[in-house]
């Protein structure tokens, strides 16, 4: 049994002065007053937090906005906008399109992330386990209790597996993460969505609960034959031992940026209502299958429409300018063809109270 | 005491005036209104939270009813909600914590007290103090990476296989080693609890008249007789208040419970199995709980912890009252 803290404590440092730095950064705002832009409010997704304040510190300097970004959790960021009291929601899970009428509201994509299986299995070095969404929703189920079961040997043939129990390891916190995750679970296989179904939060047949990613990502590091799911980006960061996934197409794909953008390129969101489109089990040969975006809701109509202008000049921005640093934090921006359709999307229904287009 | 003596004197009674004496009258008045408010607030304040509570709670529980504290079930998907694995979880990983936390809290007082050398006895009393200030964020990051693995790496295969086969024993002690799970946040919660257990008992065993203790010893009593027959029987009220505070503690305790307990929302027979206890249950779901009702559960289990504690806390309180009654006789 060996002790993560060598790998785990660096990066929660890091994160800890991320968010320092963030905090020292973002309230002091009166040079607002440079461009004429009011500081922009939003509330929700904790996934989307290091990319927004990121975002936000670069945008400061550039336009003199600020940003004010409460990682409250996707819930709280949909209540919060539904209720007005912010700019801008953000939530890992997209409403319907009946909800987004009744509450008058938009939504578009903002960013890209993906889910990892991850390991800790002595001898499996990572990306060497290949699974498939059957034999993923076996093993969490319950279903599959030994890292030796057929199913697992079959996708394996050359892997030399443990005659081990499964330790699952889950979150035990309601986040986006678990949705992508009982999402993808929920449209593979049947039994799944009988058993359990697709939420941020759901009833788990079995395992342990650990608070956050960074819970999941320890847990998993210190319990041996143990299974977990963690945000790319705590993946690839904590160099943990990943499993490459079989996809819808039936091709064996490895997590990364090139394999969620794939994804987000094939989905049709054109053709999805809202552009409520959940980018899980996603056609294509190259498609990372639990991938998922952070959606963004805006008000068609806002009480304070300065206020969402100068929001979705910030959109506009991350947009144009934003990639390179959301890369570099291991999202992924999206594609120029969904950027091209928010921004029709913004054009057509987005209007102040004289009814004037608030993009152009 | 000086300073006091000399402030007072150079005030002769003579000197008194009518508007001086009318300025006196005033400040009593308004120093007795605005702290008799100050009191009222406390009082507004809980009401404000107790009305807060049932209000919150109410659409659960009129939709589950009684059922709410006997059902297992929680299911967030289909909105089933039932507090039994919560209270489950808080009052076990509470009787492990206690179990553990009583006997070395009493040792430690008994040791302070009666044994100690002066000098070991500051630092002792010390360090206990700093034990109860470490903020249980720090006991939750410690129970996760320290803790936990070398419980599942030496202490529970041990238990595992020591009782594997034995009656009843078997099944509590049943497993895989996880490292973490009840038994886990259980000991914790046992060495969060011993500062406030220890310094309570300390301070009531050192209320003992030491005329009591020194007849005893002058009748020939061993140190364990004089504990065990004159301070603890003297004590007694105290020592239970004192266990009490710890209790009511160890049930509220949140952020070190999340991080080690495994947050399952099942019953399993094994203490080593991951369990959830009320607190740690609201604080993982209440940020992402988005639909009325899983949210209302949540308070209602709120409900129930305040309650639980509330019921601990009177008694610890009317064991003081007895015991300061005891004293003063």
């Amino acid at each position: 049994m060996r002790f993560p803290r060598a790998a785990l404590l660096p990066s929660l440092i890091a994160s800890l002065l991320t968010i320092a730095a963030c905090s020292k950064s973002a309230p002091t705002a009166p040079a607002a007053v440079a461009s004429g832009d009011k500081d922009i409010s939003g509330a929700g997704s904790t996934f989307f937090y290091p990319i927004a304040s990121k975002w936000a510190d670069t945008y400061k300097k550039e336009t003199g906005t600020g940003l004010n970004y409460q990682s409250i959790g996707s819930g709280g960021g949909i209540k919060q906008i539904k209720s007005k009291t912010v700019t801008f929601g953000a939530s890992d899970k997209p409403l319907s399109v009946e909800e987004l009428n009744e509450a008058g509201l938009i939504q578009f994509p903002a960013i890209i992330g993906g889910v990892i299986p991850v390991v800790n299995l002595e001898g499996v070095t990572p990306g060497q386990l290949v699974l498939d969404g059957k034999t993923l929703a076996a093993i969490f189920v319950g279903n599959i209790k030994k890292w030796d079961d057929a199913a697992i040997k079959a996708l394996n043939p050359d892997v030399k597996l443990p005659s081990a129990d499964i330790a699952i390891v889950h979150r035990s916190d309601g986040s986006g993460t678990t949705f992508l995750f009982t999402d993808y679970l929920s449209k593979v296989d049947d039994n799944w969505k009988a058993k359990v179904g697709a939420n941020s939060a759901v009833e788990w047949p079995a395992g342990i609960g650990a608070k956050g990613n960074e819970g999941v990502a320890g847990v998993v590091k210190q319990t041996a034959a143990s299974i977990g799911y963690v945000e790319y980006a705590y993946a690839k960061q904590n160099a943990m031992s990943h499993v490459r996934m079989s996809n819808k197409a039936g091709k064996i794909v490895e997590p990364g940026i090139a394999s969620f953008q794939a994804a987000a390129a094939n989905a049709d969101w054109a053709a999805a209502p809202g552009m409520n489109l959940v980018l899980t089990n996603a056609e294509g040969d190259a498609s990372w299958p639990i991938t998922g975006a952070v959606f963004v809701f805006f008000h068609k109509q806002p009480e304070k429409p300065e206020n969402l202008a100068s929001a979705i000049k910030f959109f506009d921005w991350a947009y144009a300018k934003g990639s390179a640093e959301a890369i570099a934090l291991d999202y992924v921006p999206m594609p120029e063809a969904v950027t091209t359709l928010v921004r029709q999307l913004w054009k057509d229904s987005l209007k102040d109270s004289a009814g004037q287009p608030l993009y152009r | 005491m000086n300073q006091v003596a000399s402030v007072a004197t150079p005030a002769p009674a003579n000197s008194i005036t009518a508007s001086a004496l009318r300025r006196h009258t005033l400040w009593d008045a308004v120093l007795k209104h605005g702290t008799r408010s100050a009191a009222i607030t406390v009082l507004l304040l809980l009401g404000g939270v107790i009305a807060t509570l049932v209000q919150g709670s109410w659409l659960s529980l009129s939709t589950f009813g009684p059922g709410f504290l006997t059902t297992e079930k929680w299911n967030p998907v289909s909105e089933e909600f039932g507090a039994l694995a919560p209270i489950y979880g808080t009052l076990l990983t509470s009787l492990i914590a206690m179990l553990i936390g009583i006997p070395i809290s009493i040792g430690i007082a008994i040791f302070l007290t009666e044994l100690c050398p002066p000098r070991l006895k500051r630092a002792i009393s010390t360090a206990i103090e700093l034990l109860a200030g470490i903020p249980s964020i720090i006991y939750g990051i410690w129970g996760l990476f320290v803790l936990a693995p070398f419980l599942q790496a030496h202490v529970q295969p041990l238990m595992i296989e020591a009782f594997a086969g034995v009656p009843l024993l078997g099944g509590l002690f049943a497993g895989p080693p996880y490292g973490i799970g009840i038994f886990t946040a259980g000991i914790i919660l046992s060495i969060m609890v011993l500062p406030y257990i220890t310094s309570v008992t300390r301070d009531v065993f050192e209320t003992v008249p030491p005329t009591l203790k020194e007849s005893a010893y002058a009748l020939g009593c061993t140190t364990w007789e004089v504990v065990r027959k004159i301070v603890l029987p003297f004590t007694s009220t105290g020592v239970i208040g004192g266990i009490m505070l710890g209790l009511g503690r160890a049930l509220g305790e949140t952020m070190a419970v999340t991080f080690v307990i495994g947050n399952a929302h099942k019953i399993a027979g094994s203490i080593l199995a991951p369990g959830t206890t009320i607190s740690a249950s609201i604080a993982n779901e209440f940020t992402e709980a988005e639909t009325a009702l899983y949210t209302s559960s949540l308070i209602s289990l709120g409900l129930l912890l305040f309650l639980i504690t509330f019921t601990v806390l009177a008694i610890a309180r009317l064991m003081l009252l007895r015991l300061q009654r005891q004293a003063g006789k």
